[in-house]
């Protein structure tokens, strides 16, 4: 099977197709355990001052607009739902299908990062709460506030970065499929970018209560 | 072949219970549960990832080898967030001792321009004076 054609797609140093996508798919997992270190970080910073300053920290948070975090979740759960079928789109060989599922998911990912940019980012500058370039909220607790959206636009601010170098792979992808690189034997790439999206998707999973919900609104 | 083929009305089905949980995780904040509201909140966002891990990220069909892999990120992970939090939360638990302040091994900082005149200096003149060699009367 594997010398039967010049252009096979299994790379030799593989036994057979089994282990080649074995392989990449676990690459990409150690990938993924790094950067669920990376984030880790922030995420153990984040509960730390928010359990040594939570007037600063909940008042911060309803600032945020939950609606728009809530459609931002919406967006980022469909591009998964759209990834995933890209994956079995390839998976089967099913070209069109490959192409049209790789453009949703990247439209789907551009729009998460335009919402967050033009409706969430630009009016929290525009009202003074951006530490650093723009920070003028003067009531009570306004120290650990700043302290909240340092929080906010770096955790946020990552993710978003995240979401950029995943459309730039999807784009990648996409004109690859076009060409039709891709087949039920050749379908790797998108099967790791897939879990990098999914993963990219489980971080906000995580953002989006976290620093929109908790402390409640009641 | 790994290419284990979802049919797709469970990816569906997924997707759904997704959207069910972010609407539900979005009214429950509106509830007031006291310190509930965190508990709940991050419970159903483990629901919402372990969902994507397992469906979606097609972890329920793969070698136990990636699970490894990503249980042991996750153990790293509880074990940078449990050391860091107890140290913080630990620190007022026991009193500083009275008057450590004054110790006689806290001493002044030394400004870095004097270095040399406060310190290099006196210590070079003790060695030398200890040896029997007299300070030079020349000294600015």
């Amino acid at each position: 099977m594997a010398d039967s054609h010049a252009a096979s797609p299994l790379a030799h140093q593989f036994e057979d197709l089994e282990q080649q996508q074995e392989a990449a798919s676990l690459g990409m997992w150690v990938f993924l355990a790094t950067e669920v270190m990376f984030f880790g970080g922030l995420f153990a910073g984040y509960t730390i001052y928010r359990n040594l300053y939570p007037p600063g920290f909940e008042a911060g948070s309803h600032m945020l607009n939950v609606t728009i975090g809530a459609i931002n979740t919406a967006v980022l759960i469909c591009s998964s739902l759209t990834m995933a079928l890209a994956v079995r789109a390839a998976q089967m060989g099913k070209r069109n299908a490959l192409v049209t599922f790789l453009i949703l998911t990247t439209a789907l990912g551009l729009a998460f990062v335009l919402i967050k940019l033009t409706l969430e980012w630009r009016h929290d500058y525009l009202e003074g709460l951006a530490p650093g370039l723009n920070f003028t909220f003067a009531g009570p607790d306004a120290k650990s506030l700043e302290l909240f959206f340092c929080f906010y636009f770096i955790m946020t601010g990552v993710h978003a970065l995240h979401m950029m170098v995943g459309v730039g792979v999807l784009s990648v992808l996409l004109v690859q499929a076009w060409k039709g690189h891709f087949g039920p034997n050749h379908f790797n790439a998108v099967e790791t970018a897939g879990l990098y999206w999914h993963f990219v998707d489980i971080v906000w999973i995580f953002l989006f209560p976290l620093l929109y919900l908790i402390g409640g609104r009641y | 072949m790994q290419d284990h083929l979802v049919p797709k009305s469970l990816y569906f089905l997924i997707f759904g219970s997704l959207m069910a949980l972010t609407a539900l995780t979005t009214g429950m904040a509106y509830v007031d549960m006291g310190q509930w509201n965190t508990i709940v909140a991050l419970i159903i966002a483990g629901c919402k990832a372990t969902l994507v891990a397992l469906f979606f990220m097609h972890l329920r069909w793969s070698p136990r080898l990636m699970r490894v892999v990503l249980l042991s990120a996750l153990l790293w992970l509880a074990i940078l967030i449990s050391l860091t939090t107890t140290d913080f939360f630990s620190r007022d638990w026991t009193p500083i001792p009275e008057g450590w302040e004054e110790s006689s091994l806290v001493r002044p900082p030394i400004p870095p321009g004097n270095l040399i005149s406060q310190v290099l200096k006196p210590s070079l003149h003790r060695y030398l004076s200890a040896l029997g060699v007299p300070p030079r009367a020349s000294s600015s």
